[in-house]
């Protein structure tokens, strides 16, 4: 599904990823963990397709082909989609016709039919009882106004309408009250099957108590220092990550 | 005939004079006025340079240009209803047609409802010269106005609208002023009177087209009186060719507890000038002026507002906004002059522009004369390029990056629009919008 190899990615002449190898099979759920600054917000920029970070080394594949080569919208189009960790508001542009636009924009690239505005709308209410979310959202400018709950809400309920192959939650459970990373959660298990992957980031080991990873990685200054399965997170929820640190004998990153 | 020399050039527009006086006769009044615009316009010349009021535009394009009059006959180019395809508005309200500057007869509409009166000003002078004489040139100022000074002096054609008092008109009064291109270029000065009487309601579009790509001066002067808690919108459309030039002035008195808008959807024209004057005469009165103009190329746009509150318990609006692409250049200039006695006096006023090159250049000028101590008064001015975060967003959701371009920028310019109250106008507005917006096609796909 997705493969990456030794990948090197700097921001202003600043190199963040050092060397980054994962690989994710359909149907898995990998977390990385790791501490602020070790590189797991770059490296789901660098994978969605941000233009201000530069991939200096290393290739991804996304199917056997290579994602590094494709521009944001081409990465959508071939199934990949990030929930953001800090949604973008854009006044005037209707979440309706925001979320009517991406979908048929995909489903174009997928050469599927597009779906006219009954279609669409009928689709949209199935799935936006999903995430619990109000009718009006669709009224409203794309995150304009929304708390920080409903923006991550939002990324999830996007992720359900797009069907994406692989999902990437950068910090989706940052800044939600217990009850709307239980949603949020909620919202993300449904959609598990044997197809999709997911890649879920964060700081925490909370969310990953709604959301059960087959595997857990640990990012430390640009690189994935150790793997293992989802008590590795328990083990650093517990002692933290100085003793990783000690172990593979490199300083942690600070933010 | 003589013709004053108030420079070295002699002055294209006074070469007019012995033209006009020979077809058109005038009653007393009607001479006096014209006299009175042309011993302005001879005193002030037109704008130099360094006039403060036209600073940043040049208009040497109106002041260097060989211009001729109108004629008073229409071009038989226009005749039936498909000739103005594209420039009709989807209702069935009364519609005045002038093609330039001319009224085209078989192509009006000017059957109107009970207490409505919609003729060109030519025939009203004719026939009800005493209403006509009490209001038209009584509030446009040229103290200081070139332009309409000028205009003044060539009255001659033009709308008049005339509702009357607690008349409801529903369907909107269609102004439209096409400009063709003949062998050389023309200028008109169209003068426009509405009256709008006591607790009546009405819209009024007035609309500049082009046929071609004609060079054509245009010197528009409308003077609107909203009575006592009547209730009007003004919508001024400029969608004329990228090579003419036009000087629109609105003058409006408001009376007591009325309410007016001004639209201002300016597309078309090399360099347009756009004066909004609202008077706020009546207490407890309330003014919007609402403008969005979309420009490229060299085109150059000013517009400049001037409210004045001169009564008290009154509020006005100014939103502005602008969308300029290559090498186009825009002005906005708001005073608000808030008159002794105005108190209690809201005032507000925001402009803001959306730079899509690097050589369009925009300039903000806000004003304030405070003559009253309890006054509230806000200006805000805002000058940026499109948010390229917004458009990694929607990339990331599979939108290339043309339309996502294309959707910004009719989010940006969808604010001005959403304040149109009548639909129609709106649609028409959309439409020309994304004939006009970068990358508007795509947006139009998905809308």
């Amino acid at each position: 599904m997705l493969e990456i190899k030794n990948l090197h990615a700097q921001v202003e002449g600043k190199e963040i990823l050092k060397g980054l190898d994962l690989m994710i099979r359909p149907g898995e759920v990998h977390s990385i963990m790791g501490p602020n600054g070790s590189g797991k917000s770059t490296l789901a920029q660098v994978l969605a397709g941000r233009e201000t970070y530069g991939v200096t080394q290393g290739q991804v594949l996304i199917d056997s082909k290579d994602l590094l080569d494709m521009a944001p919208d081409e990465r959508a189009a071939a199934g990949l989609f990030l929930a953001f960790q800090y949604p973008v508001e854009i006044p005037g542009v209707s979440t309706t016709q925001f979320l009517k636009t991406s979908l048929n924009a995909i489903r174009k690239a997928r050469s599927q039919k597009e779906l006219d505005a009954v279609e669409f709308l009928k689709l949209v209410r199935e799935k936006i009882k999903l995430l619990e979310m109000k009718d009006d959202l669709l009224k409203r400018s794309v995150n304009e106004g929304f708390s920080g709950g409903e923006k991550k809400r939002f990324e999830v309920f996007q992720m359900a309408l797009l069907e994406p192959k692989l999902a990437i939650l950068d910090e989706t459970d940052s800044g939600l009250d217990i009850d709307a990373l239980r949603i949020v959660a909620a919202g993300v298990n449904a959609l598990r099957d044997k197809q999709r992957s997911f890649l879920v980031i964060t700081h925490y080991q909370r969310l990953l108590n709604y959301i059960v990873p087959d595997y857990v990685h640990v990012l430390l200054n640009g690189r994935i220092v150790r793997s293992g399965g989802k008590e590795l997170a328990l083990d650093l929820e517990k002692r933290g990550y100085g003793w990783l640190e000690q172990e593979v004998g490199e300083p942690i990153a600070t933010a | 005939m003589t013709t004053l020399m108030t420079s070295t050039n002699a002055d294209t527009f006074l070469g007019h004079l012995e033209e006009l006086k020979r077809r058109s006769a005038a009653p007393g009044w009607l001479a006096e006025l014209r006299e009175r615009g042309l011993a302005q316009y001879r005193e002030l010349g037109l704008p130099k340079p360094h006039d403060e009021e036209w600073r940043y535009t040049r208009i040497d394009a109106i002041a260097k240009g060989k211009f001729e009059l109108v004629g008073t006959k229409p071009k038989s180019i226009l005749r039936a209803e498909r000739d103005l395809k594209g420039f009709t508005l989807d209702t069935a309200g009364p519609r005045l047609v002038f093609v330039d500057g001319c009224l085209a007869p078989a192509l009006c509409r000017l059957e109107a409802g009970r207490g409505v009166r919609v003729s060109s000003l030519a025939e009203a002078i004719g026939g009800e010269g005493d209403f006509i004489g009490q209001h038209l040139g009584q509030y446009i100022d040229i103290t200081a106005d070139a332009f309409g000074a000028l205009n003044l002096a060539f009255l001659e054609d033009g709308a008049v609208v005339h509702v009357s008092k607690r008349t409801a008109v529903e369907e909107p009064i269609h102004l439209l002023f096409v400009s063709t291109a003949g062998a050389s270029p023309a200028v008109s000065h169209p003068h426009n009177l509405i009256v709008v009487e006591e607790g009546a309601k009405a819209t009024v579009i007035e609309d500049y087209v082009s046929l071609g790509e004609d060079a054509n001066f245009t010197n528009a002067v409308t003077e609107l009186v909203v009575g006592d808690e009547a209730e009007v919108e003004h919508y001024l459309l400029e969608r004329e060719s990228a090579r003419s030039l036009n000087v629109s002035t609105l003058r409006v008195q408001q009376g007591r507890q009325s309410s007016f808008s001004s639209h201002s959807v300016l597309l078309g024209g090399a360099l347009v000038r756009n004066n909004v004057h609202p008077v706020l005469a009546g207490e407890g009165s309330w003014s919007l002026l609402n403008g969005l103009y979309v420009i490229a190329g060299t085109q150059h746009v000013d517009n400049h507002m001037r409210v004045e509150h001169a009564a008290a318990h009154c509020d006005s609006r100014q939103f502005y906004r602008g969308v300029l692409a290559d090498q186009a250049s825009a002005i906005f200039s708001g005073r608000i002059i808030v008159h002794r006695g105005a108190q209690k006096t809201d005032a507000k006023q925001n402009s803001s522009s959306l730079l899509l090159s690097p050589d369009a250049q925009t300039n903000t000028k806000p004003q304030l004369e405070i003559y009253a101590d309890d006054v509230k008064c806000t200006h805000g001015a805002t000058v940026g390029q499109i948010d390229e975060e917004a458009i990694f967003y929607l990339r990331s959701r599979g939108i290339s990056e043309a339309s996502a371009r294309g959707l910004l920028i009719h989010a940006f310019a969808g604010e001005s629009l959403e304040r149109m109250k009548v639909a129609a106008v709106r649609e028409l507005t959309e439409r020309q919008l994304l004939t006009k917006l970068p990358l508007g096609d795509l947006v139009g796909q998905v809308l």
